[in-house]
């Protein structure tokens, strides 16, 4: 048997996530086992890893409800306040016809986060009723939910500027509102959600290879 | 059978043998296309100058205004600090803590080890706990986020720009250059060069 037949699990080798190397998994030792070169915990596959992530994908659920409820900015100009949640930022650019800046925001505050959520559940229950259905595909899908996550940060960091830049005396203020808050959840928990999930567990339904 | 020179796929724990070190490449994973080893030429000396272009970049973006906002007399200048100060002045920390985790602390540790990792190598030295340090910074990867703060730079300054006179400040032209460099330096960041120097017992 050559080594392009196998996977590490098969071959009694734990594969380090941080550097890479290869160690002999030692059957009967309770103790954890780390990695002799970098010292990073060695694990057959990311512990728990389906649990972990249905609870991190639920929690960002429950989060991106008030987070679209609640306004993310509130601006106090001549003693009026007004709030504005996502969407309705979004109407009012696309009403305004600075349509870029409302697609913009759009695509970073409601499409990345619930594509993210919506693959994560998919690949979840696709793992947990052993689907070999084009694992390959499966896994771009994941890498799909890893590199686009974190950009969703932009709502936030707009209002952070926003924050720091109006403040013309009494005349406008900006203040952050508490939906930013759980937005900022939202994008933290999908980040750590992604994280948790191990995508050698779609291959781990695979038959052998031979 | 030995293990060197064997690679686990890390998204489908397929075993296969790494090609022979040689120049620049990219090794990617037969059977799920994951990239299994991006190989740089020259990683170290790379690196390290597209590291301390960072560190001196990330300095001046750091240090001076990058907005100015403009209404008849009126003008407010604005540094990265001040927003993450006036966020945490009106109660939002966790927002503040975010922002200031994402845009500045993670940013920094990675520069500095970086520099603590590479400017030893360079002398052929292997500074103090290299593994646990480089790990470190592997690990904080994911939550760098210079490159959406630029987005989010440019999203303010469209959305202001109708209210008031907006005046691109000397920052804002380090933080562009700063992202190009921190995404360079981590291109060109070949992570199996420092494995390979770290001295262990098999």
């Amino acid at each position: 048997m050559t080594a392009a037949t196998m996977t590490s699990a098969d071959a009694g080798l734990l594969g380090c996530h941080s550097c890479g190397l290869l160690t002999r998994a030692r059957s009967g030792q309770h103790a954890e086992l780390l990695c002799p070169r970098c010292g990073a915990a060695l694990h057959k596959r990311k512990p728990n890893s389906l649990a972990r992530t249905w609870a991190f994908v639920i929690a960002a659920f429950i989060c991106y409800i008030p987070a679209n409820l609640l306004p993310m900015t509130v601006v106090t100009s001549l003693g009026k306040a007004q709030s504005d949640t996502i969407m309705s930022g979004v109407i009012y650019f696309f009403q305004h016809g600075q349509w870029p800046i409302g697609l913009v925001i759009l695509i970073a505050s409601v499409v990345v986060p619930l594509t993210k959520l919506f693959i994560l559940i998919y690949l979840l229950i696709s793992v947990q009723r052993k689907s070999q259905w084009r694992p390959a595909e499966r896994t771009r899908l994941y890498r799909i939910t890893e590199a686009i996550g974190r950009w969703s940060m932009t709502d936030i960091y707009v209002v952070t500027i926003m924050v720091a830049l109006v403040h013309v005396g009494n005349l406008a203020i900006i203040e952050a509102g508490t939906g930013a808050i759980f937005f900022g959840a939202v994008v933290v928990l999908t980040i750590i959600a992604a994280m948790t999930f191990d995508p050698r567990e779609i291959w781990d339904n695979m038959a052998p290879i031979t | 059978m030995s293990t060197e020179n064997l690679i686990a796929c890390h998204e489908c724990d397929l075993l296969q043998r790494l090609p022979e070190r040689q120049g620049s490449y990219v090794a990617r994973c037969p059977r799920c296309n994951a990239v299994l080893h991006r190989a740089v030429e020259n990683s170290i000396d790379r690196t390290l100058a597209l590291t301390l272009a960072g560190v001196v970049l990330f300095a001046v973006a750091n240090s001076f205004p990058f907005l100015s906002f403009k209404i008849k007399s009126q003008e407010t200048q604005t540094t990265l600090i001040t927003g993450i100060i006036d966020l945490y002045h009106q109660g939002k920390w966790e927002i503040s803590l975010l922002v200031l985790l994402t845009t500045i602390v993670v940013p920094l540790i990675q520069l500095l080890i970086q520099l603590y990792v590479f400017v030893p190598l360079k002398f052929n030295r292997i500074p103090w706990n290299m593994a646990v340090v480089f790990r470190i910074a592997q690990n904080l990867s994911p939550w760098s986020m210079m490159e959406v703060f630029l987005i989010g730079i440019i999203v303010a300054i469209v959305k202001l720009v109708g209210m008031a006179q907006i005046i691109p400040g000397l920052a804002l032209w380090s933080f562009a250059l700063l992202i190009i460099t921190l995404a360079a330096a981590a291109a060109n960041l070949d992570s199996r060069v420092v494995w390979d120097h770290v001295v262990y017992r098999r």
